[in-house]
Formats: C-alpha cells, sequence, structure tokens
C-alpha cells in the first residue's frame, strides 16, 4: 500500500532456501498467480499465506472457495429480471411507474455490496514476520511457568476493566488481538471476526461487516418489496376476471415462491445483525457467549459504549480501517526468492497433517444422511505447528480441538450430500441458532439464512482437501 | 564519519544487532495504540524521554485516525447512501492520518534515529501489530 523506503536487511533469521522456482501447491486452476521469470519483481498477493484468491493484479480478492456466491448472485439475478420483465409492465400500466425506479435503485444497491462483501479485505492482518515470531516465542518460554507442558499460549489483558484472554495463532505465530479469530477456510486471522460466509464466499469481519449489513438489509428490502408487487400483480390478475391463463403466471408464482422464502430467513438475519450491530457484538462473540455471563461471571461487553445509538455509528459510520495486507506492494527482489521458497515448506505441512484428519470427510460425502450443521471446518487450525524452531509441541487446547474436531468432521461430512435436495425453503431460525463447539475459535454461520449449504460447502471444503493430496 | 547517516549508507555498512517489538496496547479496547514501556534494549542508545515523545505523537496520530467524530460520521453516511462506492474514488479519513505516520517515522528515523544506529519501522508495515525497532551494531558510527 504504502511505498516502504525501510526495507528491513533482516538475512540472519530467515532460512536460506535452495532457490528452486517451483510452483507453490496452491497454484490451482485459478491461473492467477503466473510463474514469473525470476528477474520481474512480484507482487506481494503472489506469495499471500492465506488461502485466497486474487483477481485484477491483487485488486480483487475472495475466498478460496467461492462458496455458494455465483448460487447467491444467480438468485437475486434471475429473481428480478422475472420480476423487472414481467411483473413491472403489468404495474405501471395499472398502479404506477415509480415501481420499476424503486425496484431497479434496490437492485443496484443489492448487487454493489454484495460484491463489495465478497471482493473487499475483511481485516486480515498479515503473519508474523520470523522476527517477531521468535520474539515472541521467548517471551513465552520466559514466562515459563505451569504445572503442565507446553505452556499455555494465552496472555490476559485488562480491556475497560473486563479481564480478556488472547489467544496465541500456531499459524499466524502471534497473539491474536481481541476480536480477531482465525477462519480455517480462508487460513488468515481476521480482525473483528463476524462469520465465515459462503453466501457471500468470504469472511464478514472488521472492514466489511458494514457492507454485509447494508446488502443484508437492502437485499430484505428488495425481496420484500418485490413479494408485495408480484402479490399485487396477482390479486389485480384475479380480480380483473381476465382468467389466468396468461404465461406470465408459472414465472411469477416462481417469483412468489423464492421471495416468500427468502423474506422471512434475510428478514431475521437482518434482525438478528441489527442486534448485534445495537450492541457491538461478532455473531462469534455472541455464538461462543463471550460476554453474556454464562458461567456465572459477571462479565459485561468491553467494547460496546452503552449507548445503541453510539454503538451502531462506530460499527456502521466509523473510520474506515485500510487494509494491512498489502496486496499490491511489489517484493524485494532477494525476499522473493525466499518467501517463493518458504512457502512451498509450510503448504506442505499443512496438506499433510490435514490428511489425517480430514480423509473421514470424504467418505462422510458418499453417505446421504442428513445432520445439523455442527462446525465449520477447524481442522486446519488444530493442526500441529510449524514454528521455525523445530518445537513439535501443540498445546493441549489444540490438541484436544482437533481431536473433537476429527469426530464433527466426519459426521458433518454426511450432511453435506443432499444439497440438491435443500430448497431455500429449509432454512430456519431453528439452524440458525444451532450453537457451534464453544471450544473452537472459528465460528460458523448459523445466521447465514440456508444451514444446507453452508455445510455443504465446508463439507466440499473436505474433499477438496483431500482431492489435493 | 558524517553526523548525520543516510539510511542507504547504515543499511550498507552496519549488520543488524538486534531488534526490538512494542507490542500494541489493548487496555482501551481494541483501538490502535502501542505501548509506551522504553524498553531496556536501548537504553545505551536512545534518552528515554525522547523515545516516549515519539510514541506518543504516534498514539496520537492513530487516535486521531479512529476518532468517532462528526467527520467521521459524515462520511460513514454519505458512504453508505452511495453503496460505499465513494470508497474507491476517495482517500478515506484513516489513509490521509497514515500518510501522516508515515512522514513523521520518516522524519524522527532521518533527525534522530539513523544517527543513533536504530531504525523505527513503520507499524502498517507489520500490519499495525508492532513497531519493530532495529538497533544496528555500533561499529560504523562516531558518537
Amino acid at each position: 500500500m504504502k511505498n516502504c523506503e525501510y526495507q528491513q536487511i533482516d538475512p540472519r533469521t530467515l532460512p536460506t532456501p535452495t532457490p528452486t522456482p517451483t510452483p507453490t501447491p496452491h497454484h490451482g486452476p485459478d491461473g492467477d498467480r503466473p510463474e514469473e521469470p525470476r528477474g520481474r519483481p512480484r507482487r506481494k498477493w503472489h506469495v499471500f499465506p492465506g488461502k485466497n484468491r486474487f483477481y485484477c493484479d491483487g485488486r480483487i480478492m475472495v475466498a478460496r472457495q467461492s462458496g455458494v456466491l455465483p448460487l447467491t448472485l444467480g438468485l437475486i439475478l434471475v429473481t428480478s429480471g422475472l420480476f423487472f420483465i414481467f411483473d413491472c409492465p403489468f404495474l405501471v400500466k395499472h398502479l404506477t411507474s415509480c415501481i420499476p425506479v424503486i425496484g431497479g435503485f434496490l437492485f443496484v444497491f443489492v448487487v454493489i455490496t454484495l460484491l463489495q462483501t465478497s471482493f473487499t479485505d475483511p481485516g486480515i492482518l498479515p503473519r508474523a514476520t520470523p522476527d517477531e515470531a521468535s520474539d515472541i516465542e521467548k517471551q513465552i518460554d520466559n514466562t515459563g511457568n505451569t504445572s503442565y507442558r507446553p505452556p499455555p499460549r494465552t496472555k490476559e489483558v485488562v480491556i475497560n476493566q473486563q479481564v480478556v484472554k488472547l489467544k496465541y495463532c500456531f499459524t499466524c505465530k502471534m497473539f491474536r488481538p481481541p476480536r480477531t479469530s482465525h477462519c480455517s477456510l480462508c487460513d488468515n486471522c481476521v480482525e473483528r471476526f463476524d462469520h465465515h460466509c459462503p453466501w457471500v464466499g468470504n469472511c464478514v469481519g472488521k472492514r466489511n461487516y458494514r457492507f454485509f449489513y447494508t446488502f443484508i438489509v437492502s437485499l430484505s428490502f428488495l425481496t420484500a418489496f418485490i413479494f408485495g408487487c408480484v402479490t399485487t400483480h396477482l390479486a389485480l390478475r384475479a380480480q380483473g376476471g381476465k382468467g389466468l391463463v396468461s404465461l406470465t403466471r408459472p414465472l411469477t408464482a416462481v417469483e412468489l415462491v423464492i421471495c416468500f422464502f427468502s423474506v422471512w430467513s434475510i428478514l431475521g438475519l437482518s434482525g438478528f445483525h441489527t442486534y448485534l450491530v445495537a450492541s457491538n457484538l461478532t455473531t462469534n462473540e455472541d455464538i461462543k457467549g463471550s460476554w453474556s455471563g454464562k458461567s456465572g461471571e459477571d462479565v459485561t461487553n468491553p467494547y460496546s459504549q452503552r449507548n445503541i445509538f453510539v454503538n451502531c455509528c462506530s460499527v456502521l459510520c466509523g473510520p474506515m480501517p485500510p487494509s494491512l495486507i498489502d496486496r499490491r506492494g511489489f517484493l524485494p527482489a532477494d525476499e522473493s526468492v525466499q518467501t517463493a521458497a518458504a512457502d512451498i515448506e509450510l503448504p506442505t505441512l499443512a496438506t499433510k497433517s490435514e490428511i489425517n484428519v480430514c480423509t473421514q470427510g470424504t467418505k462422510g460425502l458418499l453417505e446421504s444422511a442428513t445432520l445439523p450443521p455442527l462446525l465449520s471446518t477447524s481442522c486446519p487450525q488444530g493442526k500441529p505447528p510449524t514454528d521455525p524452531t523445530g518445537n513439535f509441541d501443540p498445546s493441549p487446547e489444540i490438541s484436544t480441538s482437533c481431536g473433537g474436531a476429527r469426530h464433527t468432521h466426519h459426521s458433518r461430512g454426511r450432511a453435506s450430500t443432499p444439497r440438491h435436495s435443500k430448497t431455500r425453503s429449509k432454512k430456519s431460525k431453528r439452524a440458525a441458532l444451532q450453537i457451534a463447539n464453544p471450544s473452537f475459535d472459528v465460528p460458523v454461520s448459523p445466521t447465514s439464512p440456508d444451514a444446507g449449504p453452508s455445510s455443504t460447502a465446508r463439507g466440499h471444503e473436505g474433499a477438496s482437501f483431500s482431492h489435493l493430496h | 564519519m558524517a553526523e548525520t547517516h543516510s539510511l542507504q549508507d547504515m543499511r550498507q555498512q552496519a549488520a543488524v544487532a538486534a531488534k526490538v517489538f512494542l507490542q500494541r496496547d489493548y487496555t482501551n479496547g481494541t483501538v490502535c495504540q502501542f505501548q509506551t514501556k522504553f524498553p531496556s534494549e536501548l537504553e545505551t542508545r536512545i534518552e528515554k524521554q525522547q523515545f516516549e515523545e515519539t510514541l506518543r505523537m504516534l498514539n496520537n496520530l492513530y487516535a486521531e485516525a479512529e476518532k468517532l467524530g462528526s467527520q467521521s460520521y459524515i462520511e460513514g453516511c454519505l458512504a453508505c447512501l452511495t453503496a460505499y462506492t465513494v470508497f474507491l474514488c476517495m482517500e478515506t479519513h484513516y489513509e490521509k492520518v497514515l500518510k501522516k505516520v508515515a512522514k513523521y517515522i520518516q522524519e524522527q528515523n532521518d533527525k534522530i534515529y539513523a544517527p543513533r544506529g536504530l531504525l523505527l519501522t513503520d507499524p502498517i508495515e507489520r500490519g499495525l501489530r508492532v513497531i519493530e525497532v532495529t538497533i544496528f551494531e555500533d561499529r560504523s558510527l562516531t558518537r
């Protein structure tokens, strides 16, 4: 983002790998990371360690799995298209010509905010540099106290008279700032992590939460508007006594069905997120009950300003934070070689552990039982840390979560097959309120309208892991 | 031998002796603030007061960037009404302040830290997580 003059000279701590211009394992079907000839300076997005895809030379980024974003876009386009083609002419003739204007405005608003939510950096924290990581390791080792080994990797801070535990992220090699969570689907730590939304194909975090909120609110207006217009159209036709033989009727009925089921779920989701905004909570915190005082302690949300209006303003109208990952900056020539080789190291180790944990998911995909969604894939998070000192010492906290993940991933895999049989009608607020296992850091998106596709996306992700190896 | 050392000279001549990382201070929430505790490694290189003054100034700049005031609300509301497309053409308030921070750090490095064999890294290069202070070996400096 900024052209930094102060390039750190730092040959000691970085490993000196053999400069082989091998492409990274992430170089999959997307041709957006071409093998640059070594002489040309590469941009930083080429060596970005998370599971994201970049387009337009780093200007646009999405999660590796697009989830059901094409479906979301398709549904919105098809429904709106049918509305404009078949309902608007009738309604303009019989009611008012404002209807297509309002509809058009809402449609454009919805599509723009959807694309912004999907393509914006949600607030990804860049991983710690090797120097930083070894400095933190030194500090952890120095405090060394505990009765069991290894020492728990948490740090306590006091925020507005509330004790908050900061967890150490083994992937990103740093203590996560408050409200930050590691998304295993994208393999990034995201600030003010809300959830990973498969409908938009991206995480929702600090930087794109306002886009997401605007998207769901405007989408609820759009679906309610279309639903109202379609109902009026059908009512007027029936009243007119002309009979219902028109060809447009089946298509109008399709719109009606889609809108009817969407309205409830989207309205519910908007209402839920309005509550979150007003109390300055994230979906992640709400699910885990971080500030609800369930454990009997006197805990309050330390980030809330105790005033609904101020909370709303600070979440939605606060200053827009910058992207912390410099996607389009150029790599210094010496670093591009080192990071390329280092990149090869990490994914190999990561994928190996994923084989152990996620092969169950592939078998599970072949079964057809439907189970409620449990968790997103937290397996990769539970992988043993690949820290530079070579210690392979996961904390007990992480190893239990990995063990737990094995079981749940297996059972979850079964939920993913009947995707095609699930329609949008199957979503319910019941599914939305299913609570993920609170011991995991990575939340699902239980508030997303359809629990089915979201677990499908995760189940497919399990399959894709095993396909990679 | 020169009194003022350009950063290029320092890079070419001096080797990195150590790096000190100043972590974030979360006592006021998630706003960007850095701990002002003076690290012991820098005791021989720079005066405590000078260093703390630099840090205080940086913290003030970041507080200004994240301030919830009428300007940020107007910017936010305007952006919402235009479906946030203004962010594509306009530089946000935060980005403007970050430019100020970069300029301030460069100035401090040139005037104060480079002559003492130190180098401050702009926190934005480290994801606003730490302020990295590089301590160079003392052999090429004449003080």
